[in-house]
């Protein structure tokens, strides 16, 4: 449990003060909503209440399932066919719009309320340039003539923070980066100036440093403008962050909601204090040495700093670690690791942070044995994966396995829960049908998954469930080492933290082996004895976690420490009083 | 993270709600076929009538409850030799669809599986093969192979190799690129376990649902040899016979190409109906 200073600035007060007395821009009371499945309906949204005053930014947390998202749907009439309305308001200015036709709601959209939607890589028309995305929305609302349409997009794009604005209007959406895109997306909620700006989980498809850049940009817009922010997320932190006032849903009802410093500070909700607690962001401290084995945790070696611990071998040993990508004929090869070295002692997990691009998944792979290096060494539990080929490299994979980011993609569909964890005990020698179903049911105690899931298919199973099995059919070869890529990314904040303290209770249990792939440095910090801090390729930085957390060297550290939600004790951002109404 | 879909976890509830929303158009489909196929294994049942055997006293009649579908010029039952051509026309489809599955998915997933050279070489003769008009195809194969039903079905076959071999193949690169092949060489699995226990099964479903479709596709191409005189010799019931046969009188008897053409037809739009069902169930 954390605790979270009560700090109340002057102009909160102030801006309190002022917001209570407008009235509200948008006003929910007792929204129902249902969808229809297969001629059953079932209620998502119950009876929720919700209401943002101009210049406001209000966060609706919760986890997937909560109804968050359909709730800021409703808002903007893009309900998926089989949903409906089934009783409440929706007051925009005063005006219910709950009913309204799609015809109607097309005067809205955009001239009122703008949306940024959450994925940016596929949200873009991938056919038409920049440009003509956005002046396509300018163009719809009747915004003006064909020059002060070209004028006004380069004008947004500005806006938004994009360099050389008038080049970037003639490129198409591959050409840019996810924060970039993201920024197109948001030109294009602000284009009409709308009252309301809704923005459907924005940041977490991005990295850490991009997704505060962008929640700075939606802030300055906001103080600019007057613009309310309806912001919609998982992550709490986030929320802390940036909103005025939070309101806290769980499956389809609002469990709690109030000024941030409040609902975050002294939550009155059993469900806020157990996302609190989960939320890797509030829990403070490092992970504790107790989990180290008795002799490593006395001099536990700088990653890099490679012969330090001489009397044992290493989990993972990688020295001067170069993997290029071959780019055409003509081109340079691209080098996606630069000379990487860390050395992972037994039981102990090292974590590899960085942005999306910077090398740290491809150097996962390698030391899986998924890729041959170009040059350098690696070394898992003291063998030379280069001295492997062939059945001998086949037989190697059992000390180390790999964990994928995604539990949608890594189980076979057509496969049973029972076959997809026995399956590596196919693969090495006879097992019958017996043992490998008892080794199975072992397996799900295990990872604490209920042994009746054995006969079930994945797509019947939750994401975190799902990872669950991944993790067991990960271990049922009792490796020495596992490489977890991105492993916990895609959960909701109470399923990492049991994935989280499963895997620290497995770690010191079977005295396994952690190579940590995150972008996401809480987590990192939570799990993780050592860390290498990676960019363009390279190891800029590692050593202890609490080292290099608590003091890091270098610039690019820092910033990406900074950008980690939450990290700030819980203050209402300044909230900007309108100046003026919204003039079309 | 935010899907508002509803999650059903409960598989036998799903099953359940499914087998309750009928399709008719489904049903329908199915029951044609399975009439057909019920024509195909035991036609005496069907009609006591001689499909090959005709009443010249009774040539050239107009379809009547003696005659459903009418009589011929040697007064043979058209009804009977409907029924008996089915065997003609359903082994003929099931063996062309056989060869071209088979082919195509060897094809397809040696392509697909090993890539490379072997890849590259494996479809440009496909290209090759899909360059031929696959009428023109089956005519050369049947001069070399001789004339008759069989060598007629297999010719059709042949003409499909190349449309199977691509489907497969582009499904085969598909899930062999997916996470789980990839866990599952991770986890110690050999190249051909790999093939048989992931790639297969997860690459046949849309091919399953082309093979249904070219059923139908099938049935029509034999019967075009068969009009054209490729394939079954006179007497031989079989329905493209039929209705090249009933070509000369189209002006005084229309049920003699009419009525077998239409079985023809529902067939094909049956055929095709359980491919559409059977693409849709992913």
């Amino acid at each position: 449990m954390t605790t979270l200073p009560q700090k109340i600035l002057p102009q909160d007060l102030a801006a309190a003060a002022s917001s209570a007395g407008a009235a509200p821009l948008l006003d929910i009371s007792n929204l129902s909503v249902s969808y229809s499945s297969r001629g059953e309906r079932v209620r998502m949204v119950h009876e929720v209440s919700l209401s943002i005053r101009p210049g406001e930014v209000l966060a609706v947390v919760g986890e997937s399932g909560s109804g968050k998202t359909t709730t800021a749907q409703a808002v903007i009439g893009l309900l998926a066919e089989n949903g409906q309305i089934d009783g409440g308001s929706i007051r925009l200015d005063g005006t219910d719009i709950a009913g309204w036709s799609p015809k109607q709601f097309e005067s809205v959209r955009g001239q009122r309320i703008g949306l940024i939607p959450q994925d940016p890589n596929n949200s873009l028309n991938p056919v038409k340039t920049i440009g003509a995305s956005l002046s396509e929305v300018l163009r719809i609302h009747r915004w003006g003539d064909k020059r002060a349409t070209r004028a006004r997009v380069i004008e947004l794009l500005t806006r938004v923070g994009i360099p050389e604005p008038e080049v970037r209007a003639r490129q198409y959406p591959h050409e840019l980066s996810g924060g970039m895109k993201q920024r197109v997306l948001i030109a294009s909620a602000i284009a009409l100036q709308p009252d309301l700006i809704i923005a459907d989980e924005a940041t977490s498809a991005l990295d850490v440093t991009v997704q505060k850049r962008i929640l700075d940009l939606l802030d300055d817009l906001r103080a600019e403008s007057g613009t309310a922010l309806l912001l919609v997320t998982h992550d709490l932190a986030v929320a802390a962050d940036r909103a005025t006032r939070v309101v806290v849903m769980k499956d389809g009802r609002v469990q709690e909601s109030g000024r941030t410093e409040r609902v975050l500070g002294s939550p009155r909700a059993d469900y806020t204090r157990t996302l609190l607690r989960d939320a890797p962001s509030f829990a403070a401290g490092y992970r504790t040495p107790r989990s180290l084995p008795g002799t490593l945790s006395r001099d536990l070696p700088g990653a890099g700093e490679t012969e330090s611990v001489p009397e044992e071998v290493p989990g993972i040993r990688v020295t001067h670690l170069v993997q290029e990508f071959a780019r055409g004929r003509r081109a340079e090869p691209f080098r996606a690791v630069d000379e990487v070295s860390f050395t992972v002692p037994r039981g102990t997990t090292h974590a590899l942070v960085g942005e999306s691009g910077s090398g740290k998944t491809t150097t996962a792979r390698a030391v899986v044995g998924l890729v041959r290096p170009t040059t350098g060494m690696i070394e898992v539990a003291g063998q030379d994966l280069a001295a492997l080929t062939g059945e001998a490299a086949r037989r190697f994979r059992k000390t180390v396995q790999l964990v994928y980011q995604n539990p949608f993609s890594s189980l076979d569909p057509r496969q049973s829960i029972a076959q997809i964890i026995g399956e590596p005990l196919r693969n090495y020698g006879r097992t019958t049908a017996a043992e490998r179903a008892a080794a199975v049911a072992d397996s799900l105690d295990h990872v604490a998954l209920p042994r009746v899931l054995a006969g079930r298919r994945p797509r019947e199973l939750s994401g975190g469930q799902r990872q669950r099995v991944a993790i067991a059919r990960a271990l049922i070869l009792r490796p020495e080492v596992v490489v977890l890529d991105e492993a916990v990314s895609a959960l909701d904040v109470t399923v990492q933290a049991q994935i989280l303290d499963l895997l620290e209770r497995l770690q010191d249990e079977l005295g396994l082996t952690y190579l940590f792939i995150s972008h996401d440095l809480a987590v990192v910090r939570h799990l993780s004895h050592t860390v290498s801090v990676m960019n363009r390729g390279r190891v800029i930085e590692s050593g202890r976690t609490a080292d290099v957390f608590g003091s890091p060297r270098e610039e690019y550290t820092r910033t990406l420490l900074d950008a980690i939600p939450g990290r700030t004790p819980v203050t209402a951002p300044v909230t900007a009083t309108p100046t003026s109404p919204h003039t079309p | 993270m935010t899907s508002p879909l509803i999650e059903r976890t409960d598989a036998a509830a799903t099953a359940g709600a499914r087998l309750r929303r009928v399709q008719p158009t489904l049903v329908l489909a199915i029951l044609v076929l399975v009439v057909v196929l019920a024509w195909a294994v035991a036609p005496g049942f069907f009609t006591p009538v001689d499909p090959v055997q005709g009443d010249a006293a009774a040539a050239l009649q107009a379809p009547s409850f003696r005659h459903l579908f009418g009589t011929d010029a040697t007064g043979r039952d058209m009804f009977s030799r409907t029924v008996y051509g089915a065997i003609h026309s359903l082994s003929g489809a099931i063996i062309a669809v056989t060869v071209g599955l088979v082919l195509g998915t060897l094809i397809g997933v040696l392509a697909g599986s090993i890539g490379g050279v072997a890849d590259d070489i494996l479809m440009r003769l496909v290209d090759v093969l899909l360059a031929i008009p696959a009428l023109l195809l089956a005519l050369s194969i049947i001069i070399l192979l001789g004339f008759g039903t069989t060598n007629a079905a297999f010719a059709v076959g042949i003409t499909s190799v190349a449309a199977f071999a691509r489907l497969v193949r582009s499904e085969v690169v598909r899930v062999r690129h997916s996470d789980y092949v990839e866990a599952a060489f991770g986890s110690g699995g050999r190249y051909l376990a790999v093939l048989v226990r992931h790639v297969l099964p997860n690459s046949l479903t849309p091919v399953i649902a082309y093979a249904a479709l070219h059923f139908g596709t099938a049935i029509l191409a034999i019967s075009t040899l068969g009009f054209l005189g490729y394939g079954a010799p006179p007497p031989t019931p079989e329905w493209g016979l039929m209705i090249a046969e009933g070509r000369n009188y189209v002006a005084t008897s229309w049920w003699l190409t009419t009525l077998p053409g239409l079985v023809v037809v529902l067939v094909v739009v049956s055929a095709n109906r359980l491919s559409a069902a059977l693409a849709s169930r992913r």
